[in-house]
């Protein structure tokens, strides 16, 4: 035992290998071997009876994929349930971050978080199918609360998805925009005050420079789970489709153009992120 | 730096080699002979791949359960695992691990040609001899000479109706036509074979299309179809593959009419009726279902005794009831609870199945015999299938 300890010691190099080997196993065949998986399969035929796979090369995937319109109208819709889900998260976690990080007594702090937490306690599927039952056009729960004032339930579709997607996530918005606020300096908004800035001028001329690193961390949550998410789009989304939906529909007769479609998001989330790595949101993760 | 690049190397062709050893082997020839049997007394575990309601074990209803004797009698262990799709039934079956499959016709084909599939010695199946004729040596069944499973039951793709909010329909009309009095309550099935059941009502209501067969399509009676799935789209409020979804749907009130099986109408009238099915003029597609064996089953004798004790006429009388469709073997329609069950599927009447199209697999070289043009083989239905739901 004690030579083990003598050789870590003596050999930096090892002590580093043997604490990295795991991670680097994860990292290294686990993530990036299945990516790579995935676009060798995208760059495969396949046996159109069968459809079992052929390994010879074809870029008709990826043809496909790029010649048919309705595959770029699905990269669109995707993008724009995306984009909405993550600016209708932000828009709602930042007032309440700022209340538990700011306002509410130090005591109450830890309650609140864990009230944040609790929906991430129950089950992904039991919380959509609970709005599935929430949206059904005619007997359910919002058509009942708009009904009175002469509206009807949107039913099945894009706004439901938009709504589900939002509700799953916005814990992931919260906690790091929260976590962003608390390191905030009460100094720095004493000073703004003190030169006669009044609350809105605070918010938007420190608060938010500030804390915006950990609103694009939380972004980044929000953002890359809604664009892979297709359970929720098949509850929920009544004919609507979105990216996730074409991966999960060819998968089972068509696996090298599912992974060439799969790839789509990849690419979607790379520009994301490596767009975003000098605002220094990755540092906040 | 240097190092580094070195190491990152090192880790893709780790990772390389892993993803190559795992894609070796794997080989496509299709097992020429079957088994010789006897069928011994091994006991062994099998896994069923099975649609809903053809292979129940009382986990679904207590009372419903001809897996569970079987298991006692024969000591074989049986998982059972359901799918939702043909294209499913198929991508399981290819992917390994079970060792028998209530096939339907779309997708035996495919598993046969895949070599996914072996041949059946019937000398080793007794209750074979009671099937009816008209199901036995099909061609979605039988691929040169070679019988590759035994006849479950078949059925028709119903349309359902719900009671008090449409009235008893004739048509199919009232899901494609868009001045449907259920109009955005309507559903469709969430499969490329679906477009058959397109090409079913144009042929009657555009003969000049000339459609002999809703599975032999050329590229202009196609894009017939296409067109009519198109025209619906926006009448539909869901597409369903999920009959467990459906069934809620139809319950709540948004979904009123649409293509389904018996099955779902039986769930939902179970308490009290509140769905019609019927199966309209125009005919309907349908389902003409085989078990099967894998080829890479290592249990082969628990996988004959399943396949004798599916067809048991008890147990097909108890299946072909529980699941709402005819039963294959002739001497179950004597043991049925319900007495008239075989007149209400038609079992024994060859009529009825005249404007039944069972499932199958579309192929370059038209079903239907024509030389003179080009069909559309399942991968192209599939492609279009994909764009047109995103669309």
């Amino acid at each position: 035992m004690s030579s083990v300890k003598e050789l870590l010691n003596r050999k930096p190099t090892l002590r580093a290998a043997s604490l990295l080997s795991l991670p680097l196993l994860w990292l290294g065949v686990i993530y990036i071997g299945s990516l790579f998986a995935l676009f060798i399969t995208s760059i495969w035929k396949i046996d159109t009876f069968t459809s079992k796979i052929i390994r010879e090369f074809t870029l008709e995937n990826f043809i496909d994929v790029f010649t048919d319109r309705a595959y770029f109208n699905v990269t669109i819709r995707t993008l724009f349930v995306a984009i909405c889900v993550t600016v209708i998260c932000a828009v709602i976690a930042i007032p309440m971050a700022f209340f538990i990080a700011r306002i509410a007594r130090e005591k109450s702090r830890p309650v609140l978080i864990a009230l944040l937490i609790t929906p991430l306690w129950a089950s992904y599927l039991v919380k959509i199918y609970a709005w599935r039952t929430m949206f059904y056009p005619e007997s359910g729960f919002i058509n009942w609360l708009i009904s009175p004032l002469g509206g009807s339930s949107p039913g099945f579709g894009i706004f439901a998805v938009i709504i589900g997607l939002t509700y799953l996530w916005l814990p992931y918005m919260i906690l790091p925009i929260y976590a962003g606020m608390e390191k905030l300096p009460s100094s720095l908004l004493d000073a703004s005050s003190d030169l006669g800035a009044k609350s809105g001028r605070t918010f938007f001329s420190v608060i938010l420079p500030i804390t915006w690193p950990a609103i694009i961390a939380g972004s980044i949550f929000t953002f890359s789970l809604s664009m892979g998410d297709y359970i929720t789009v098949q509850i929920l989304g009544g004919t609507f489709q979105m990216l996730g939906n074409v991966v999960y529909q060819n998968f089972s007769l068509n696996l090298p153009f599912a992974a060439a479609v799969a790839l789509i998001p990849v690419i979607i989330m790379m520009i994301y992120l490596s767009s975003i790595r000098k605002s220094g949101a990755l540092d906040n993760l | 730096m240097r190092k580094n690049k070195r190491f990152s190397f090192a880790v893709l062709l780790a990772a390389s080699t892993l993803i190559l050893a795992g894609c070796s082997s794997s080989s496509d020839d299709a097992s020429g002979g079957a088994y010789a049997g006897p069928v011994k007394d091994t006991p062994g575990t099998i896994n069923v791949l099975a649609w809903p309601g053809y292979a129940e074990d009382g986990t679904t209803d207590p009372a419903v359960d001809w897996v569970t004797p079987f298991e006692k009698a024969t000591g074989c262990e049986v998982n059972v695992k359901t799918y939702g799709t043909s294209d499913e039934a198929v991508q399981l079956m290819q992917a390994g691990g079970y060792d028998v499959v209530s096939a339907s016709g779309d997708a035996s084909l495919r598993l046969i040609y895949g070599g996914d599939l072996q041949p059946v010695n019937l000398d080793l199946i007794p209750n074979y001899a009671d099937i009816f004729d008209n199901l036995k040596d099909r061609p979605w069944n039988t691929v040169d000479g070679k019988n590759y499973g035994v006849p479950h039951g078949r059925g028709a793709n119903v349309l359902q109706y719900t009671l008090g909010k449409v009235k008893e329909p004739s048509s199919w009309s009232i899901v494609w036509e868009p001045n449907s009095p259920a109009k955005g309550k309507i559903t469709a099935y969430d499969s490329a074979i679906y477009i058959a059941d397109a090409a079913v009502y144009l042929m009657s209501t555009k003969p000049e299309l000339g459609i002999k067969d809703p599975y032999a399509l050329d590229q202009t009676q196609f894009d017939a179809a296409m067109a009519l799935l198109k025209q619906q789209k926006p009448l539909i409020a869901e597409y369903w593959s999920d009959y467990t979804k459906y069934i809620g749907a139809v319950q709540s009130g948004s979904i009123t009419a649409g293509t389904s099986w018996q099955v779902i109408a039986n769930v939902l009238n179970g308490t009290k009726a509140t769905v019609g099915a019927t199966k309209p003029k125009e005919g309907a597609t349908g389902w003409s279902d085989t078990w099967m064996i894998s080829s890479k089953t290592e249990a082969i004798d628990c996988a004959y005794k399943w396949l004798n004790h599916i067809i048991t006429p008890s147990v097909n009388a108890q299946a072909a009831e529980y699941f709402g469709e005819a039963p294959a073997n002739s001497k179950a329609c004597a043991l049925t609870a319900n007495k008239d069950h075989c007149k209400l599927y038609h079992a024994e009447e060859t009529d009825y199945w005249s404007d039944v199209y069972y499932w199958k697999t579309p192929t370059e070289q038209c079903l239907d015999g024509r030389t003179d043009v080009k069909c559309l083989p399942y991968a192209e239905w599939v492609k279009a299938w994909s764009s047109f739901r995103n669309s």
